[in-house]
């Protein structure tokens, strides 16, 4: 059983059909990276996967749990209320532009879901938020409000919220995209240091590099098809498609990644 | 009669004024929240009559809608008017008019909180109640401060509309001490405390921004 699972996924906007019967699985303690061109569907297939973005055709299923199948008209179904609300605590989502509370602490940005959503004891939870902030290097940081804050440290705020609600899996919508160069670093070192501890995770990125470095597997999509997937070092290294070439050929001067 | 008497007389009037003007912002502030929720509800019909109710309330005089709240029981109800209805009457309808007002000004306020703010709240799980509440709610009282400012101390003059209805506030007692003194003085010391109040009244929204301004 896979921990996720998406199936066969379409979804258009109105005329234009972003998503092409797309299909891909996630195994426990996998990294995955999906990389590609601006709009080729990849962010789209992310708000599927998360559930920000309803399917046309296709299902999901989180631990073999179904949020969504399809009926017999071949339209997506989603599951009640109840369940979704159920699976959405097996996965975390990291957004481009962090999202954080503005109005909330650094602390607070962290237990506010898992103690008024997940109902955990509040000591409990703040005591695991401020372990975690410790491990992100945001110690200290607990009364600051985010905008007091430079973007790494509100990407890491950020990490930290999704950590917080123990989530299964975590994605990740181009985490470093908002992020002056100098700043990259220290978001990738994290997600680094995340997958050396065997966390699930499946990463929109345009990071080559970091990408070829960090993930088990890497997906490059397309005009909302996947072109081409595989292990990292055949996908981006020796690339079979020619579409994957020209775009890799976009990242020929990136090196490896400095942090 | 002599300035400090004409003074005391006004300040008389002054506590209704401060009357309506508390009682209408404690109705309708919540009622403007419901206003814009109504407003903004995806059940078409609602939606729909919320329009037309805010279009309405917006485009026709509020004396003219006190004037109606007045006279409605006693012209569709047949109720005879006590002395007492004349208050609830007023406070009836300055709460509606001005929540028609708060309900546009939130409704911006609210369609102004970035779309990423409910999405991460609804990645974390919460429920809609739990992502207005704490998440949305707190970022549009911020957003609103400056045009609701501008209405509280509309509201503050607009209380002298009262005496559509015969309800003597300060505004109305002014002009009575007016007319029996054949003097424009209590107009004036009457328009004095309208503006040291609203000065009050733009101080303290100032203090309350600057307090929230810990967030952008």
């Amino acid at each position: 059983m896979s921990l996720f699972e998406i199936n066969n996924v379409s979804k258009s906007f109105g005329d234009l059909t972003v998503l092409h019967d797309i299909s891909v699985k996630v195994e426990e303690g996998e990294v995955v990276a999906i990389i590609g061109p601006s709009g080729s569907g990849k962010s789209t297939l992310l708000r599927c996967a998360t559930m920000l973005e309803t399917m046309d055709k296709g299902s999901l299923l989180y631990l073999g749990e179904t949020a969504a199948h399809n009926n017999a008209e071949g339209n997506t179904v989603y599951a009640s209320a109840a369940d979704l609300r159920r699976i959405k605590g097996y996965f975390g989502l990291v957004f481009q532009n962090f999202n954080l509370f503005p109005h909330f602490s650094v602390l607070r940005n962290l237990t506010e879901a898992p103690i008024h959503v997940q109902k955990r004891g509040r000591e409990e939870v703040e005591a695991e938020a401020r372990e975690m902030l410790r491990k992100m290097g945001l110690e200290g940081k607990e009364d600051n409000y985010p905008q007091q804050l430079s973007g790494g440290q509100q990407q890491r705020v950020a990490i930290a919220r999704a950590l917080t609600m123990n989530p299964r899996m975590l994605f990740f919508d181009e985490p470093t995209s908002a992020l002056d160069p100098e700043l990259t670093g220290e978001i990738l070192k994290v997600i680094r240091q995340l997958a050396q501890e065997k966390m699930t995770m499946v990463i929109v990125t345009h990071e080559m590099a970091f990408a070829r470095d960090v993930a088990d597997r890497v997906i490059f999509m397309d005009g909302g098809y996947i072109v081409e997937e595989g292990r990292p070092e055949d996908v981006i290294t020796n690339p079979r498609e020619e579409r994957t070439k020209q775009f890799l050929a976009r990242f020929a001067g990136q090196g490896s990644i400095d942090e | 009669m002599g300035f400090m008497s004409i003074v005391q007389q006004i300040i008389g009037g002054f506590g209704t004024t401060l009357f309506i003007f508390f009682f209408t912002l404690l109705f309708s502030l919540p009622l403007g929240i419901l206003f814009a929720l109504a407003r903004m509800s995806k059940f078409k019909p609602l939606n729909w009559f919320m329009q037309v109710c805010i279009s309405i309330l917006r485009g026709t005089p509020l004396m003219l809608q006190l004037i109606v709240v007045f006279f409605m029981p006693f012209y569709v109800f047949g109720i005879k008017l006590s002395a007492g209805w004349r208050v609830y009457a007023a406070l009836i309808g300055f709460s509606i008019n001005y929540a028609a007002y708060f309900g546009e000004i939130f409704r911006a306020g609210i369609e102004g909180v970035p779309v990423g703010q409910h999405e991460a709240a609804e990645v974390l799980g919460f429920t809609r109640a739990q992502t207005f509440w704490k998440i949305v709610f707190p970022q549009m009282v911020k957003r609103v401060i400056p045009p609701v400012t501008n209405e509280v101390i509309t509201l503050v003059k607009d209380t002298s509309m009262a005496f559509a209805i015969a309800y003597v506030e300060m505004f109305t007692l002014a002009k009575q001490v007016a007319a029996q003194q054949s003097s424009i003085t209590p107009l004036f010391v009457a328009g004095l405390f309208y503006y040291v109040f609203n000065f009050v009244v733009a101080w303290a929204m100032g203090r309350l921004e600057k307090r929230l301004s810990y967030f952008e």
